[in-house]
């Protein structure tokens, strides 16, 4: 009934970069993601000016010119700091998110093969810091160990494990009453064999997406927790950061505050753009209809 | 010692309802390189009698009585037990062979895992097993089509693949949960033939689970008639097919389309529902919808009583020749006397 092609796989691959070139968001969230990354990949190599070295003389430059966006309150390159700024977002985003996916998603996946009480303590466990606003307890773990990227990662990261631990486990138990996880069941499979071979890749693509989107959150978070002084620390450049001292400086100087903010709101919009696009390139159902 | 010997097996289930008896005192015993079908209406309880036998029934579940395997009793084992066996010495095929294969793996995987996890062989030689035994069930050039994935394949395949899987580690058991009901009719001969072969190639023993009395009566030599949970009538295929003594089997029977029967002559059917297994009255489970109900059917549960087995033909094998026919009918004696009358 099936027409086979030779080799499935390229063929497979092929129609999924034919089917993403189509999907508008997704480019567009893909182009924006990718201009984060080359943002802050760029930075280690060049930048346009000094973001750490000050110059009174050169202070508070209009856009244009030496300065592309102009200088702040202490001289220093606003393009510059955009630019580094980046490398904190992506830092926090990536390592954040990896810490409370692979935890979050560990113990969805345990509560989902175990249920009955392990499943029970686990999901109220998660729902308990659900019912703490994931910024205000992050302010308050970075108040208690101290300001900093590392108290803010872990802060956040800790904030990303319910959330995943709860996508997890939903999807999985989906999964869990598939048929072929009973026929694996029949053929005498353990519990734990078929988390990883029968549960794990048939929901890689919900977690891929949440990552996304997760990933968005925590730029978001990182933002907020430089902004109050919790998060990078100077003279490290961040766009929280230099949010918080542009607005001493609103009437002089406001486009000091958009800078920043444009490059906060597209890094955040383009995540989640790439992380719907992924959601309906991935999606089985979409796949085979085209 | 017979292979396995299930006695008065009972299944609760909790449902929102409250508790319901889904499964009432099925006893049944079955030697090396015999069959068994057990066939019924949806819900009668067949398809849990079939995840009792593979440890696989919900965790909620209670379950009583006895099934041993080899004299070892089953009902009680650990998780880690249970994974020995299935794949291994219990084997099951089921339904819907469509949705029964994983679709991210290759179907030289899924049918290489269970050689791989029960008889330990290494990756090359489970994949050449593999090949052998997808090519015993009949899939075209096996050995170039172990990389292809279950969507590659019609449902007629799939369920080739499945029994490949089933039959991977040589099983003493194999059930097979309706392993036609979603096929075309043309596949399904097909298929139920290679089992029989299979079956009689490897001297397994069949529980074959069917709504179907025709798949029934050609591939099994013993019989178990379920309705509401429990056991009906049972005995040699031959017996119960000849006699019909307990109502439900003649409804049953009755409501089969004939080959030959007058066009736009309307199909019997057995009118009212299967009663839902939360409040099956105490009394017989088809007191409800069969035509020669008393009131004492309501009120008094039926005890298996044994029949007098006319001579019939040897069956095919002496496996299940000592098998009595039974049946749970407070009136069956009093129907049969009242039509040969």
């Amino acid at each position: 009934m099936n027409t086979r092609p030779e080799s499935a796989a390229p063929a497979r691959a092929a129609s999924f970069a034919r089917r993403a070139l189509q999907h508008r968001s997704f480019v567009l969230g893909a182009l924006l993601s990718g201009l984060l990354l080359a943002a802050a990949l760029l930075s280690f190599a060049w930048t346009p000016g000094s973001a750490y070295e000050m110059d009174m003389e050169a202070a508070l430059q209009g856009a244009g010119g030496l300065h592309w966006l102009g200088t702040d309150a202490f001289g220093r390159d606003v393009a510059a700091q955009i630019l580094i700024g980046a490398r904190a977002s992506i830092a926090v985003g990536l390592i954040a998110v990896g810490l409370g996916m692979a935890l979050g998603v560990l113990l969805g996946l345990i509560a989902a093969a175990c249920r009955g009480w392990v499943e029970e303590i686990l999901m109220r466990l998660a729902d308990f810091t659900f019912a703490f606003p994931a910024l205000l307890s992050a302010i308050m773990l970075t108040a208690v160990f101290g300001a900093g990227m590392v108290n803010a990662i872990i802060a956040i990261g800790i904030f990303n494990i319910p959330t995943f631990a709860r996508i997890t486990r939903a999807s999985a138990n989906a999964i869990w009453a598939r048929d072929y996880v009973l026929a694996a069941r029949a053929c005498g499979k353990s519990r734990t064999a078929i988390t990883l071979q029968h549960v794990l890749p048939n929901i890689a693509s919900v977690l891929v997406v949440q990552a996304t989107i997760q990933f968005a959150l925590a730029i978001l978070a990182e933002a907020a927790l430089s902004y109050l002084g919790l998060g990078t620390q100077p003279p490290q450049p961040s766009w929280g950061r230099m949010l918080s001292e542009a607005q001493t400086l609103m009437f002089q100087a406001p486009l000091l505050a958009v800078w920043p903010g444009v490059a906060i709101a597209l890094s955040v919009l383009g995540l989640n753009l790439l992380g719907d696009g992924l959601r309906d390139l991935l999606d089985p159902r979409l796949a085979r209809e085209r | 010692m017979p292979l396995l010997e299930v006695s008065n097996l009972s299944i609760q289930l909790q449902t929102r309802r409250g508790p319901a008896q889904a499964v009432r005192d099925v006893s049944f015993t079955l030697e090396r390189g015999a069959t068994l079908g057990l066939i019924g209406e949806s819900g009668c309880g067949k398809s849990l009698t079939a995840l009792a036998l593979m440890g696989l029934l919900p965790e909620h579940a209670q379950v009583k009585g006895s099934m041993r395997l080899d004299g070892q009793e089953l009902l009680g084992l650990s998780e880690r037990r249970w994974c020995a066996l299935r794949g291994n010495r219990l084997s099951m095929v089921f339904q819907e062979p469509m949705s029964a294969l994983n679709p991210v793996h290759s179907i030289g995987r899924q049918v290489a895992e269970p050689l791989r996890l029960h008889l330990g062989l290494s990756r090359d030689q489970a994949r050449a097993r593999a090949t052998e035994l997808l090519e015993r069930v009949g899939i075209a050039q096996a050995a170039q089509r172990l990389d292809d994935y279950p969507h590659q394949f019609s449902g007629g395949q799939r369920q080739r693949i499945m029994i490949a899987m089933a039959l991977a580690c040589g099983p003493d058991l194999l059930v097979a949960d309706e392993p036609t009901t979603a096929l075309d009719v043309t596949v399904q001969q097909r298929i139920l033939d290679l089992l029989q072969e299979l079956v009689a190639e490897h001297s397994m023993a069949l529980v074959l689970i069917s709504h179907d009395l025709g798949v029934i009566a050609q591939n099994v030599e013993q019989l178990l008639v379920m309705y509401g949970g429990s056991v009906v009538e049972s005995g040699m295929t031959e017996a119960v097919f000849a006699r019909r003594a307990h109502p439900y089997t003649r409804r049953l029977f009755a409501a089969r389309p004939q080959l030959g029967a007058p066009a736009r002559q309307h199909l019997p059917t057995i009118a009212g529902t299967v009663p839902e297994l939360v409040d099956i009255p105490p009394g017989c489970p088809f007191a409800g919808r069969c035509g020669y109900t008393k009131e004492y059917c309501y009120v008094e549960r039926p005890q298996p009583r044994m029949l007098q087995v006319p001579s019939l033909p040897a069956p095919a094998s002496l496996a299940s020749w000592r098998q009595p026919h039974v049946v749970r009918c407070l009136r069956d004696e009093a129907i049969a006397a009242g039509e040969s009358a």
